[in-house]
């Protein structure tokens, strides 16, 4: 089975720290959660079935492919990013763990990213023939032990976020078919560049690591970029919605 | 295709050593990349890269090689602006711990191998599709003096590196028939988002664009790099309705055309 998202609950017992990319890395026992619709959707047994369009299959969502399929990838990872910050922003001490500077660009990444989740679901509403059925449902997450208090851990995580959503957005460009889907992942993945520089700076300041030679290739000068099949074992750490992107390279 | 070996493919030695005809290094690249379309290409680059006596670049065909001949023409331009820059001294080498000169000594490093990278990707510099260095004066007839007033040097490099960002999401539709070549644009892209991003964090300015401003202390001349980013609508979804028009419109960066870009470099160019 390709591409299925092993996203597992964390055991919540598990009290030591660990990264976002040590907790992705890490194959944790337990059942997914298995979301909408039940299968009941097995009639029709005859046609072949549309693989571009995003839709419960065998009992799990999958994300299709084509345009559709990029569109909902790109929603999963935004409902993650946009979901990550609110929390951040509305952790107890979110006033005295940052400060000025960092508070302001926390708080402006959680603009950002909800109103890139909630651009992307009013989209793919809209372009859906059957959004009821194939619109991805709002996904659940489980940080594990992450500690939003400590700006260690939330500023780590943002970063190893941004760089995913960088390299998710490059990757997947060519994917995309239609010039004007095309120029709005365009227009996004800039502004999490963006981000991911500015993060970069406040955990390291005075170095070059704003675009650092982990990211950027240091004789050609070009980012990162991954297909999903990379990406969404990484960003799937912390996702407990089980779905599958198996007609996703 | 892997790009790089696209790349290598490309700047194979025959290819490199080719004196054929400009039809022949067409069908070269079309070869190669196989979806660029041979009858696409713009015969009427000859100008671009003969113009010895004109002053101005013009806009590139809206075709694959065209917007990497674009893309190229500003790699040249800021990979010029920073390497006179960390010559002249203007950049601060202690401040800050040495931010200033680390975050300029890496952005040139990536601008340099942007235009290795692109003329290798246009088959070197023997081949028809490549096109040369204009002159270009960061003084703009002596208005600027970037090389002596830093904080001049700070406005331009901000300026270059949002229109960077702006000019190769205006190419994206240009490259889509190609897929290595888009996603080696977008490899690019958030680079110079990145740098973006730094630089206006350097100068005290978040490192997004709120509406369409230009940040203070930026020359009026540089608004032209701004137009435009104020957009709070996005194929139909109100992006100011949660939070406000600045942060709806922060969220997205915007294209700009070909001619739009051109005027803008055209300041520069002598």
């Amino acid at each position: 089975m390709k591409n299925e998202v092993k996203i597992h609950e964390v055991d919540p017992s598990l009290n030591n720290r660990r990264s976002f990319l040590k907790l992705s890395g890490l194959a944790l026992a337990g059942a997914g959660l298995v979301i909408a619709g039940c299968s009941n959707n097995d009639d029709n047994d005859n046609a072949p079935e549309d693989t571009s369009l995003p839709g419960v299959r065998n009992g799990i969502f999958d994300l299709g492919s084509g345009d559709f399929g990029v569109l909902t990838y790109a929603y999963a990872l935004e409902q993650l990013e946009a979901d990550f910050y609110t929390k951040v922003v509305n952790s107890s001490n979110f006033n005295t763990t940052f400060n000025d500077i960092e508070r302001q660009v926390l708080t402006d990444l959680y603009h950002h990213e909800v109103i890139h989740r909630d651009f992307f679901k009013a989209a793919l509403s809209g372009a859906l023939p059957n959004p009821s059925a194939q619109l991805l449902p709002t996904l659940a997450f489980n940080y594990g032990a992450l500690n939003f208090n400590s700006r260690t851990d939330v500023l780590a995580t943002a970063k190893a976020l941004e760089d995913t959503g960088v390299a998710a957005y490059n990757g997947a460009g060519k994917l995309i078919k239609s010039p004007d889907y095309l120029l709005l992942a365009g227009k996004i993945v800039s502004v999490e560049a963006r981000h991911a520089s500015a993060i970069r700076s406040l955990i390291n300041p005075n170095s070059s690591d704003f675009a650092g030679d982990d990211v950027i290739n240091t004789s050609t000068g070009l980012d990162v970029a991954k297909d999903p099949s990379k990406i969404l074992p990484i960003a799937g750490g912390f996702i407990t919605t089980k779905f599958t992107a198996k007609y996703l390279p | 295709m892997n790009i790089l070996k696209f790349i290598e493919t490309f700047t194979d030695d025959s290819l490199m050593r080719s004196t054929g005809s400009r039809r022949d290094s067409f069908n070269q690249f079309g070869n190669i990349g196989k979806t660029l379309a041979i009858a696409a290409i713009p015969f009427g680059l000859s100008t671009f890269a003969n113009k010895a006596l004109a002053k101005d670049i013009t806009a590139t065909p809206a075709t694959p090689i065209g917007a990497l001949q674009f893309a190229l023409t500003l790699e040249y331009l800021e990979n010029e602006f920073y390497a006179m820059a960390l010559d002249s001294g203007v950049i601060p080498a202690s401040e800050n711990g040495g931010r200033d000169r680390k975050v300029f000594e890496q952005i040139a490093a990536h601008e340099s191998d942007h235009v290795k990278f692109l003329i290798a990707g246009l088959g070197g510099p023997a081949s028809a599709n490549f096109v040369a260095k204009p002159t270009f004066d960061f003084t703009v007839g002596g208005a600027f003096d970037p090389f002596g007033d830093y904080p001049t040097f700070l406005a331009l490099a901000q300026a270059f590196e949002d229109t960077g960002v702006r000019a190769y999401k205006g190419q994206a539709a240009n490259l889509i028939s190609a897929p290595d070549l888009l996603t080696a644009a977008l490899q690019i892209h958030s680079v110079e988002a990145r740098h973006a991003s730094e630089v206006r964090r350097l100068r005290g300015l978040k490192g997004w664009i709120s509406n369409d401003e230009r940040g203070a202390g930026m020359p009026s001349a540089t608004q032209a790099v701004y137009n435009g980013e104020g957009v709070t609508v996005q194929a139909g979804f109100n992006t100011a309705a949660s939070f406000g028009a600045a942060a709806g419109s922060e969220a997205y960066d915007e294209p700009l055309t070909t001619q739009q870009v051109v005027d803008i470099a055209n300041l520069f160019i002598v």
